[in-house]
């Protein structure tokens, strides 16, 4: 799981080109959207795309996203419980 | 009546770095076949959120309208009108990677949305919150000159009061390499100037030229704008009559031409249309500009830069004149510009000191 989390904070920092933010930066409690991280609507997109060609999970239904997408821990754990790559 | 124009602010991000009082004392000669432009800190510019997501082109674009709107003391301009040949390539390049690489599944947003050649004018009139008319004109190598013959007819009509015109195009590596191997850029490693260049091809470049141009003569004014013409396509035996045509239009005869500023780029076809203009007007000085600034499609607008460079502090920075030996001149009124590529896209301007 703490790889997987690694693995995600560097991929988040590749795909949304977060400059000057190293994965060090981000804590896995922390709040992507809003108030933390600050990512935004196209970042979920980006996110969305993410999930699907990196570990095979299509989300169908937007409401997920908000909860799965929520910060890293939430991520790693719904990534762990249904990819398919 | 026909309203006067006026450049009253330029700003740029070039090879030669940003638009400042040394552009041209501190400028160096391009020699290599393609040359990226120098950029500036955007901190404090742009904020971090959104600068994430810009290519350089829109980056270099934001910074070179903000330089050319504080130096005319513009807050917010009527009109926005922009000129671009391969628009936002790198975002293009990227995503027909994307496309590629992916066999068209897990397509990303973000270089889509940006891709489009109006991001730059878009994301400048967001910037400053300009809600007024905003257009960006895609003609190849006479982009800039439409953007400028637009922004000429919003001024003279009366229908703006201040306008912000640029030029912008930026080095995009895919599509830079297709021009490579179609012979239009120097193949890499060969190190040749305008004025040395034996091998085909030419020297490539990026940059963005923003100018803030008004109905009103300021105290920070460069020069008037008079008049523009464009022509698609001309033979080299055409360019006599397509320029004296214009300069009759004008009520201006030969000799009432201080300096021609002429696109010579080191490519042997394309220069012969330069020698004929400069064979036709033997008493106007002339100067290049493409040797600092590479060809790019809206390339033109450094040229427009240095005329009202010269016509504003009446000097010719040495590293424009073309010939090695000039006719000593202290006054600078009228000046003519001349840019074609590859035998289409001529253009003709003439600006005047004010």
């Amino acid at each position: 799981m703490t790889a997987l989390k690694e693995e995600l904070k560097r991929q988040i920092i590749e795909v949304l080109n977060l400059e000057d933010i190293t994965p060090a930066d981000i804590q896995d409690d922390e709040a992507l959207f809003g108030e933390g991280l600050g990512l935004d609507s196209i970042d979920a997109l980006e996110l969305i795309v993410l999930m699907d060609k990196t570990y095979g999970i299509k989300l169908s239904d937007p409401k997920k996203g908000r909860d799965i997408f929520q910060s890293i821990e939430t991520m790693a754990t719904y990534i762990s419980e249904n990819r398919t790559k | 009546m026909k309203k006067n124009v006026f450049i009253n602010g330029i700003g740029a991000v070039t090879t030669q770095g940003v638009w400042r009082a040394a552009f041209f004392s501190e400028a160096r000669v391009l020699d290599h076949a393609i040359t990226s432009a120098e950029q500036p800190s955007y901190n404090g510019l742009i904020s971090p959120g959104a600068i994430r997501r810009m290519s350089r082109g829109m980056k270099m674009g934001i910074y070179a309208a903000q330089q050319a709107l504080a130096e005319a003391s513009v807050t917010i301009p009527g009109a926005i009108v922009t000129g671009t040949g391969l628009g936002c390539s790198a975002d293009s390049d990227k995503f027909l990677r994307s496309l590629w690489e992916n066999e068209e599944q897990f397509l990303t947003p973000t270089s889509f949305i940006q891709s489009t050649h109006n991001t730059v004018a878009a994301q400048i009139a967001l910037q400053w919150q300009c809600k007024g008319y905003n257009i960006t004109h895609v003609n190849g190598a006479i982009s800039f000159e439409s953007a400028l013959l637009d922004t000429l007819l919003l001024l003279q009509t009366g229908e703006e009061e201040h306008v912000l015109l640029g030029g912008v195009d930026e080095v995009a590596e895919q599509t830079y390499t297709f021009l490579q191997a179609a012979g239009d850029i120097k193949a890499d490693g060969i190190q040749e100037t305008v004025k040395n260049s034996v091998s085909p091809g030419v020297n490539y470049a990026e940059g963005a030229h923003f100018f803030s141009v008004g109905a009103s003569k300021t105290a920070s004014s460069y020069a008037e704008i008079i008049d523009i013409t464009l022509q698609n396509e001309l033979e080299v035996s055409e360019t006599t009559s397509f320029l004296k045509d214009f300069l009759t239009t004008n009520d201006l005869r030969p000799g009432d031409l201080d300096a021609v500023i002429l696109g010579y780029n080191g490519d042997e076809q394309d220069d012969l249309f330069y020698s004929a203009v400069q064979q036709t007007l033997p008493s106007a000085t002339p100067l290049y500009y493409k040797h600092l600034s590479g060809q790019f499609d809206s390339c033109s607008a450094f040229g427009l830069a240095a005329a009202a460079f010269i016509l504003k502090y009446q000097t010719v920075p040495p590293v424009l004149y073309w010939n090695e030996k000039n006719p000593a001149k202290t006054a600078w009124k009228n000046i003519l510009l001349y840019n074609q590529y590859k035998g289409k896209d001529h253009s003709l301007v003439v600006v005047r000191a004010c």
